[in-house]
């Protein structure tokens, strides 16, 4: 076995391992922690296959941003976590006969018979003259998926509307301050000039 | 390498309505609540305008620009026609019912414009990439406005079983989608179509599954339908007429897009599976019907078994099949578009009029509306001479012309089945007593569309060969 194929198998026998923990532990914490797990491990494997951009921006994206949010949500929520696992034992048995079934077709059809090296040539390694990786995917995705590229930016733009607009709202128990009503104030809204008959 | 301006004349429509899109939200910024109304007559104005752009804008035959991820075609330009008159329409019936309940916002019509864009974007699809994200552009803005009345737990919980339902749909599709790359090599439809031919068999067959499982879901087939009665139900009026009769159109231009264009060597394989979900939806869709007695609700099963129907053409796999398939979608969406326009009439302010019985006595109320709603009612049951008879007759000839005459039979009895329902509401409209008497409140606009609405209805049944030949070009 050579040294490339070793540290596959150590490290996707890791991400098999972590994504099924990110199922079955039983604290949320556990599990969000187990998928960032996950998430270092196909990194390294995006690695082994010379795509070191993909391999950054899972980890920038998915674990920098994405997941420390996630953990943030969790952690900020009180779940009630006795009500989510409640039908994981009932429906269990279920669960596992679809996911078996859909392994047993998967490994029928993805595997070495139908993907193997004598239908798909093995990709030369890079040639050291080459663009480097992100230049590359820059390039690809400026020229030939730009349209796409536009169109996820729309995505998040409606995104971004409805966020707001499911939102935004203003609450009248809620107690702030309104600067500009304050800024805009005149003398005659606060104070009032009481004419009083002198005390002797 | 060069870049030539005139490669974004066909590409037009879908900057235009971004550009719309965008207008309005900035204007909308600007305004206060109560100038709303200018932000609703903006929106309208650009639409028409667009409209009038999609009708000069020259094209023929077929243009592909962007790296092969945008095609312009016949279809394509029609469909897009379409859909901007179906969304004039939509904007039109609801304006009264938001203002009435205080949901009169810019976001309704910047959440409905991206809607078109993506549905646009979908038609105009040619490669996987841009049709998925076209989707997941028209679904994100369908969400939110299921979820626009932000005070009714129903329409919270309609928007949360749509949202991880569809979660699950884009899921499914993309898997598909990964395994016919894997297979082909390609994004492109028209690749993937060369690499079909050469392609293992059993690895695209089972992409193909999951693709079909995607578009059923998003199409609200059986055994995938689950969500469409509860979202129906659930969001407000307004949305479900928007969600209920503009995107049909997109969906039958995916299924073409997805099918046709880029599997078209596996119509066999994908044959067998509409053919069960079309049965499927069609009896599941007309039986079910029959017990609902919210008519949104009713409409929603209606839906379903439409799309059945709606297979069928597709299903067959020639020309004609196609043409009239075309012809059921663009004419299921006018007559989904007036059937909620006249639920949206009936309601009024704290009121909301989705109980059949709301419908009861109709016609002494207002004897015009209820000759629009008996128009409506006829051509979804499709009893001539309205249009929905042609659209069925079409597409039946269509099936019975690749030899599927079992099939054409059992679209026809469950049509029967389902012609009880739609006539349950002429009769509650003319032969029952009405519980209130109520003037019907809509301006003169809403009611003026209604009518060309339900008449347009009886110009097509009398004149079908005006739209079918539309249809008919788009795949000449």
């Amino acid at each position: 076995m050579s040294y490339e194929k070793f540290i596959f198998y150590v490290f996707a026998a890791l991400l098999v391992f972590s994504a099924s923990m990110v199922i079955v532990r039983r604290n949320p914490v556990h599990s969000a922690l187990f998928l960032v797990f996950a998430f270092f491990n196909s990194a390294v494997l995006w690695m082994l296959l010379e795509a070191e951009f993909l391999a950054i921006t899972l980890v920038l994206v998915y674990v920098g941003a994405v997941m420390v949010l996630f953990l943030f949500v969790i952690m900020m929520l009180d779940i009630e976590l006795a009500a989510i696992r409640a039908g994981f034992v009932r429906y269990m048995g279920v669960g596992a006969l679809i996911a078996l079934a859909m392994l047993v077709e998967l490994a029928m059809v993805v595997g070495p018979a139908r993907f193997g090296l004598d239908k798909f040539a093995k990709p030369s390694p890079m040639a050291a003259n080459a663009l480097p990786n992100t230049e590359a995917i820059g390039e690809q995705l400026y020229t030939v998926y730009v349209y796409p590229f536009e169109i996820a930016a729309v995505i998040l733009l409606v995104g971004i509307v409805a966020a707001i607009g499911l939102t935004l709202r203003r609450r009248p128990e809620k107690k702030t301050q309104n600067i500009s009503e304050q800024v805009r104030v005149k003398r005659a809204d606060r104070v009032r000039l009481v004419k009083m008959d002198a005390e002797h | 390498m060069n870049f030539d301006t005139t490669t974004l004349i066909p590409v037009l429509p879908e900057i235009y309505l971004l550009t719309l899109a965008s207008v309005v939200l900035l204007v909308d910024i600007m305004l206060r609540d109560d100038q709303r109304l200018l932000t609703y007559i903006l929106a309208q104005a650009g639409l028409a305008a667009g409209l009038l752009l999609l009708l000069v804008l020259p094209g023929e035959g077929k243009t592909v620009v962007f790296s092969g991820h945008y095609v312009r075609d016949a279809m394509g330009d029609v469909l897009k026609i379409a859909l901007f008159v179906t969304a004039i329409g939509a904007f039109l019936y609801s304006k009264d019912y938001l203002r009435a309940r205080k949901l009169f916002k810019g976001e309704f019509y910047v959440l409905g414009l991206l809607a078109l864009l993506g549905m646009s974007v979908m038609i105009s699809a040619n490669s996987f990439l841009s049709l998925y994200l076209g989707l997941e552009l028209l679904a994100l803005s369908l969400y939110a406005m299921v979820a626009f009345d932000r005070d009714s737990p129903a329409g919270s919980e309609a928007a949360m079983k749509y949202f991880i339902l569809g979660a699950v749909a884009s899921g499914m599709l993309l898997y598909g989608i990964s395994m016919i790359y894997g297979a082909t090599g390609s994004l492109i439809f028209g690749e993937v179509s060369k690499g079909v031919a050469t392609a293992d068999r059993l690895v695209l067959v089972f992409g193909l599954v999951f693709v079909v499982i995607g578009l059923a879901f998003k199409l609200g087939a059986v055994p995938f339908h689950m969500w469409v009665p509860d979202v129906y139900e659930g969001s407000p009026t307004a949305t479900t007429l928007f969600i209920g009769s503009i995107p049909k159109i997109a969906a039958f231009a995916m299924a073409m897009r997805l099918l046709v264009d880029g599997l078209g060597g596996l119509h066999e394989d994908w044959q067998g599976m509409l053919i069960i979900l079309a049965v499927l939806s069609m009896a599941v869709g007309n039986v079910f019907a029959l017990a609902q007695g919210n008519i949104k609700r009713m409409l929603a099963y209606s839906t379903i078994s439409h799309v059945g129907f709606l297979m069928l053409g597709v299903l067959s796999g020639t020309q004609a099949g196609y043409s009239s398939s075309m012809f059921y979608a663009i004419v299921y969406a006018i007559m989904a578009l007036g059937a909620f326009g006249i639920v949206i009439l009936l309601s009024r302010e704290g009121f909301e009029a989705d109980k059949l019985a709301d419908l009861k006595g109709l016609n002494q109320r207002s004897p015009w509306f209820a000759a629009m709603m008996m128009l409506l009612m006829f051509s979804m049951a499709g009893v001539p001479p309205t249009v929905g008879f042609f659209a069925k007759l079409f597409v039946l000839q269509a099936v019975v012309g690749v030899s599927l005459t079992w099939l054409a039979l059992v679209a026809v009895f469950f049509s029967i089945i389902g012609a009880f329902y739609y006539l349950r509401i002429v009769k509650l409209m003319y032969f029952d007593k009405p519980d209130t008497d109520v003037a019907l409140e809509a301006g003169w606009d809403a009611k003026l569309g209604l009518s060309l609405n339900g008449l347009a209805i009886l110009y097509f049944g009398m004149f079908p060969a005006s739209l079918l030949s539309v249809c008919q070009v788009a795949f000449g």
